[in-house]
């Protein structure tokens, strides 16, 4: 159990985070949201006492986390994976982490097991790849065998494998009753792997809620329609309350409609259809359009603008 | 690797909650492997050994016996590579601290271990007693090399001769401390270079700009140099030269080491880290 109430971090004129309220609880993966530069790692490092708050407080299990009488058994936390001396090996980086907190030296072995180690676990670390590094991190987090793992963007960098990896070792770690909290820029990376989301922008709190709530809440209805003819069809759906966008080449995006109301609308008025889908507004699209406005920096050009249509909208 | 990548590997069980709470006795622990783990301390414990020993075997080489006089100290003669080992120690000292922020592993460190106070004392008696062991080990073998050097022309010394055991094993006092003194520093800059650039400046350049003040100004006995480098002389310096006394020069620079660790302890303990 994480709990933080009123949590601020001044940096000179910034406001990196804005009286930042939540709890995370066991059993479930919660997810950290908000886009770069919004605060995540901050608040992240606040909760494991590497950052002095400017106000506010955390406890983890009700205690203050520098007052914990065993720190790596109530809390595991991968930050940077390359934050580890090169020169040392993995298993030498994981005895020195180990010791500290009186843990037996094969629980070391152990932990070079769970992440597929075993072999690499001479090897110094400056000669490791990325995902090989985000694994020894992973494997320094599970070394308490502690109650709570904090990740921060475990997934980066990684290949699809180990992106898979990652998703399923968070699981079972919840299944196991364990509290997982994962920070991420990416909605669709939460939309797999977690239960309750927390998301911020700009260090304030957007939305603190289930990932089934976040999407009842936040996704609009959208329907994809192609059709010889879309001025007339646009015009219909703008009357029957829709909002359209056209992509050209006689395809459109109505939103606010459903699909057997725009097919409906079609029939009645002769109007020849050659698609007709229901588009979920994906998480991505609810999150970038929620978080648009805390975006620090605006990019001039949008990145994908056929995925992100609110975003695109406003960046543009 | 790639065989395992997919493999949902389950996780252990529940280790036992034992009694108490992490405190010094693991701290220390950790700290001895951090620094016995990586090849970089060996190295530069080795290069700190050959260039005190050989610079001491260089002087007294070229020592003979019209050198010979009242103030004449064999000793002190064989263990004149500290005057260079002191800043190789002390860099060795910075670097303890400066490389856990420069490779980012400070936060590895402080998240397992977050009463920081515990860590940096940790830190600082395991390097504490490895540059006293290295110390020991160089100033030992220059005074013995040295001494077999100077036999030739009848000028060498023996540790059984008044004060000199206390100069030679003084030398590793003397080093041990130089250390520390580099590693409040790296606690109060965090940053190599930085860190560097104070020894250098604390140690070296403030010698040779004291050599340019008249003595009778009475300054040049504050610097660490010339402080701490009353230990290891078996023969006192001249009055003229206004020093302290050996212990109370070692005093002096002990007391140097530990403005800069409990200021950069402050520090420490109120910095983001």
């Amino acid at each position: 159990m994480i709990e933080v109430r009123n949590l601020t971090k001044r940096y000179g004129d910034t406001l990196a985070v804005d009286d930042l309220s939540f709890s995370v609880e066991p059993g479930k993966v919660t997810g950290f949201l908000g886009p770069n530069g919004a605060g995540k790692t901050t608040t992240m490092r606040m909760i494991l006492g590497l950052d002095r708050p400017t106000k506010g407080s955390v406890t983890v299990h009700g205690t203050p986390f520098d007052q914990l009488d065993w720190p790596m058994r109530a809390v595991g936390a991968l930050l940077d994976a390359k934050a580890i001396h090169g020169g040392r090996s993995a298993r030498s980086h994981l005895l020195c982490l180990a010791q500290a907190n009186n843990l037996a030296r094969r629980r070391v072995d152990e932990v070079l097991e769970i992440v597929g180690m075993e072999e690499v676990a001479g090897k110094r670390s400056k000669d490791f790849s990325l995902g090989m590094g985000q694994r020894l991190g992973i494997a320094a987090a599970l070394l308490g065998d502690p109650d709570i793992l904090m990740f921060d963007e475990p997934v980066n960098g990684l290949d699809p494998d180990g992106i898979l990896w990652i998703r399923n070792l968070m699981k079972a770690l919840a299944a196991e009753g364990r509290t997982v909290f994962v920070s991420s820029h990416l909605m669709s990376e939460m939309e797999n792997t977690a239960d309750r989301l927390i998301v911020i922008g700009r260090g304030k709190l957007i939305a603190d809620c289930t990932v089934k709530e976040f999407i009842t809440a936040h996704s609009r209805q959208k329907v994809r329609v192609r059709t010889p003819q879309p001025e007339l069809l646009a015009k219909l759906a703008a009357s029957a309350g829709g909002t359209i966008r056209d992509n050209g080449d006689g395809v459109m995006v109505v939103q606010g409609l459903g699909p057997s109301q725009v097919g409906d609308l079609a029939f009645e008025n002769g109007i020849r259809l050659h698609e007709l889908a229901p588009a979920h507004a994906s998480l991505e699209a609810a999150f970038m359009e929620l978080t648009a406005s805390s975006v620090q920096f605006h990019a001039s050009v949008p990145a994908d603008a056929d995925r992100t249509p609110a975003y695109a909208g406003k960046a543009t | 690797m790639t065989t395992t990548l997919s493999r949902m590997t389950p996780i252990a069980g529940r280790l036992p909650q034992p009694a108490g709470r992490a405190g010094f006795a693991g701290a220390l622990r950790s700290e001895f492997t951090k620094i016995r783990s990586v090849r970089s301390t060996y190295w530069s414990l080795i290069i700190l050994i050959i260039v005190t020993v050989g610079i001491g075997a260089l002087a007294s080489a070229s020592s003979h016996p019209g050198d010979l006089g009242p103030h004449f100290d064999p000793a002190n003669i064989s263990l004149y590579g500290l005057v260079l080992g002191q800043l190789i120690i002390a860099v060795l000292g910075a670097l303890t601290i400066t490389s856990e922020y420069s490779t980012g592993m400070i936060r590895a460190s402080l998240v397992v271990m977050p009463r920081r106070g515990t860590v940096i004392a940790a830190k600082a008696v395991v390097f504490g007693a490895v540059a006293l062991v290295t110390g020991l080990m160089a100033c030992f073998a220059s005074f013995f090399l040295g001494q077999a050097l100077m036999s030739g022309h009848h000028i060498s010394t023996t540790l059984g001769q008044p004060d000199v055991l206390r100069a030679v094993i003084g030398g590793a006092l003397f080093l041990t401390v130089c250390g520390l003194l580099g590693f409040g520093l790296g606690l109060i800059l965090r940053h190599t270079a930085a860190a560097i650039s104070a020894v250098v400046g604390l140690l070296f350049v403030l010698f040779i700009l004291a050599l340019r003040l008249p003595s009778s100004w009475q300054v040049s006995k504050w610097v660490p140099l010339n402080a701490g480098g009353q230990i290891w002389q078996a023969v006192p310096s001249q009055p003229s030269a206004h020093m302290f006394s050996a212990w109370t020069g070692f005093g002096v620079l002990c007391g140097y080491a530990a403005i800069a660790i409990i200021g950069g302890l402050i520090l420490f303990r109120k910095r983001d880290a």
